[in-house]
């Protein structure tokens, strides 16, 4: 037996550890932000936001990076649309029409737990074999496909937890009712309403700084992406490009266009935690 | 179809010929998991009455009532033999329509459970999902079924509030109401009573009384005092099987069965 003395020993050791870990995760992500703004505010101009790359700029002559802006929007933006398009019916069936118990949803759940594994690099390798044989080159378009793949287990895993959470009286009240599966189905969609900004946050944050994926599928450009069959810029590939340079201005760009990411994946944030609170305010 | 014309009154416990039944059960065992849950049930629940199945926990009698309105067919690993009648005819049968049975029978559960909608949308669910579209037929469906259940007076201001903004005793009147407005024949209680206040439960039992005179109504209650309250007749089950079946006072004040004896008098709970 402990005494109580030990046993309130043990509850500090433990609330220690928990707060030295708190402190440290805190620490380290101010850290970042502390980095980037540091490096990157000096350069930050607005004609890195409202320009394309112009000739030298990899150099450190004139331009800015809203091509790469662009791509990435468009790209994460797609991607995670149409991962949410695929990935909600995908987990309504396995919570709705299939039984938990049964082989098909075992194995599809466990199936969708490795995918959500994989390397972003694998996707990106297989897509890029694909696009090779069926002779397509790299594009806006491919990359969205690769992302899209990417992110659907994503989608699937994150709405899975949650209509895990929805009691079985939920189910049940509607089936008593007389309730299709189908209408039994709305109903849970309306209840995990707010966690689907959760679900979007998730994905829109994977595809927008996915680099591997990308590299092989979308390829680079210095033009605006304005076609979906042509190559486009993405973010964290132009951070890469120019932090690779031994340009100081380039490499101070870099962590510009470091700032420029962060702060777009913050007013998402931000912008998702407001609709799922207004969302959970107005759930009836 | 065949429709029964009520023949009972309140004084149903008067009565003395049993009335016309309106489920009947008929060789009925319920295996889940390879457990044999419940044995060779054969049971005729009459007509406008309130039954209770009574029995200790674990005995099988919530797994009795969601077999009348197939709500087991969901759950994992279930085997059902045997054949439930409902006004003859059986819901078992391999054409029946397991969503039309279900609509033929409100449910009331252990906890109200609104649906994340308004007060109103939570009433019209029902009748919206069978495909009732017109506004005022709604409109009256909600002030009728609020006005069955007592609770018109205390939400009528606020039909289009949250139902969750509601007690949990009005909640589980409002899901009763809930219930009726798909005009169910029959009402099932999954000791729908066990999670309210002693207030609550009074209204929701005075309810049930004069509810009995136009539905049939199956309660499964684990309170003694509750099956002699409300009830006409009960059923007593105990591991599976039914040991005695019959007029409420038949059963409390008279059991035939040793087991019914000791039940009753509490040595088994």
């Amino acid at each position: 037996m402990s005494t109580i003395k030990s046993r309130l020993r043990r509850e500090k050791i433990a609330k220690i550890l928990m707060q030295l870990a708190g402190i440290g995760i805190t620490g380290s992500l101010f850290l970042i932000i502390g980095i980037i703004l540091f490096k990157g505010l000096p350069y930050l101009t607005w004609d890195m936001i409202s320009q394309t790359p112009q000739g030298g700029f990899y150099i450190g002559k004139e331009g800015g990076i809203l091509n790469a802006i662009l791509g990435s929007f468009y790209l994460a933006g797609l991607s995670t649309i149409l991962a949410c398009l695929i990935g909600l019916p995908i987990a309504i069936y396995l919570n709705a029409y299939v039984d938990q118990t049964s082989t098909l949803a075992r194995v599809s759940k466990l199936l969708f737990d490795i995918l959500f594994g994989i390397p972003s690099i694998v996707y990106g390798a297989i897509a890029f074999s694909i696009m090779i044989t069926l002779g397509i080159r790299a594009s806006l378009l491919g990359g969205v496909i690769t992302i899209t793949l990417l992110t659907i287990p994503i989608v699937v895993r994150t709405l899975d937890e949650l209509l895990k959470t929805i009691p079985l009286d939920l189910k049940n009240t509607t089936t008593s009712l007389g309730a299709t599966r189908w209408q039994t189905a709305q109903i849970l969609l309306k209840y995990i309403k707010p966690g689907l900004f959760t679900a979007l946050l998730l994905a829109f944050g994977r595809a927008i700084g996915d680099v591997a994926g990308v590299l092989l599928t979308t390829g680079f450009s210095d033009n605006l992406p304005l076609y979906l069959d042509e190559p486009a810029a993405t973010l964290p590939l132009a951070i890469f490009f120019q932090l690779s340079s031994p340009i100081p201005e380039v490499q101070g760009r870099a962590y510009a266009s470091a700032l420029i990411l962060t702060f777009i994946i913050l007013i998402i944030v931000i912008c998702t935690h407001i609709l799922a609170s207004r969302q959970k305010k107005h759930r009836l | 179809m065949h429709t029964y014309t009520s023949l009972a009154t309140k004084e149903t416990q008067t009565v003395t010929q049993m009335q016309l039944p309106h489920i009947q059960i008929k060789d009925l065992n319920v295996h889940i998991e390879g457990k044999h849950i419940l044995k060779n049930i054969n049971l005729a629940i009459p007509n406008n009455s309130i039954t209770s199945i009574i029995g200790p926990s674990g005995c099988g009698k919530t797994t009795l009532l969601k077999t009348l309105n197939r709500l087991m067919d969901d759950s994992k690993n279930v085997k059902i033999n045997g054949s439930v009648l409902v006004n003859g005819e059986d819901i078992y049968a391999k054409d029946a329509e397991v969503t039309h049975i279900r609509k033929k029978m409100g449910l009331l559960s252990q906890r109200p459970f609104p649906l994340p909608m308004s007060i109103f949308e939570n009433i019209t669910y029902g009748p919206r999902i069978h495909g009732q579209r017109d506004k005022t037929v709604l409109k009256e469906i909600v002030e009728t079924q609020l006005k069955n259940v007592g609770l018109w007076e205390e939400v009528k201001d606020r039909l289009h509030h949250s139902a969750t903004t509601l007690s949990i005793g009005q909640q589980q009147r409002l899901c009763l109401a809930r219930g009726l407005a798909v005009q169910p024949e029959i009402i099932l209680g999954d000791e729908s009573t066990s999670a309210l206040d002693p207030i609550s439960t009074q209204t929701i039992e005075n309810l049930l009384i004069d509810l009995k005179s136009e539905y049939t109504i199956v309660l499964v209650t684990h309170i003694l005092r509750q099956a002699r309250r409300v009830s006409d007749y009960i059923i007593f089950v105990y591991n599976g099987e039914i040991i005695e079946f019959g007029k409420t006072e038949d059963i409390l004040l008279n059991p035939q069965n040793e087991i019914t004896k000791q039940y009753v008098k509490g040595f088994i709970s």
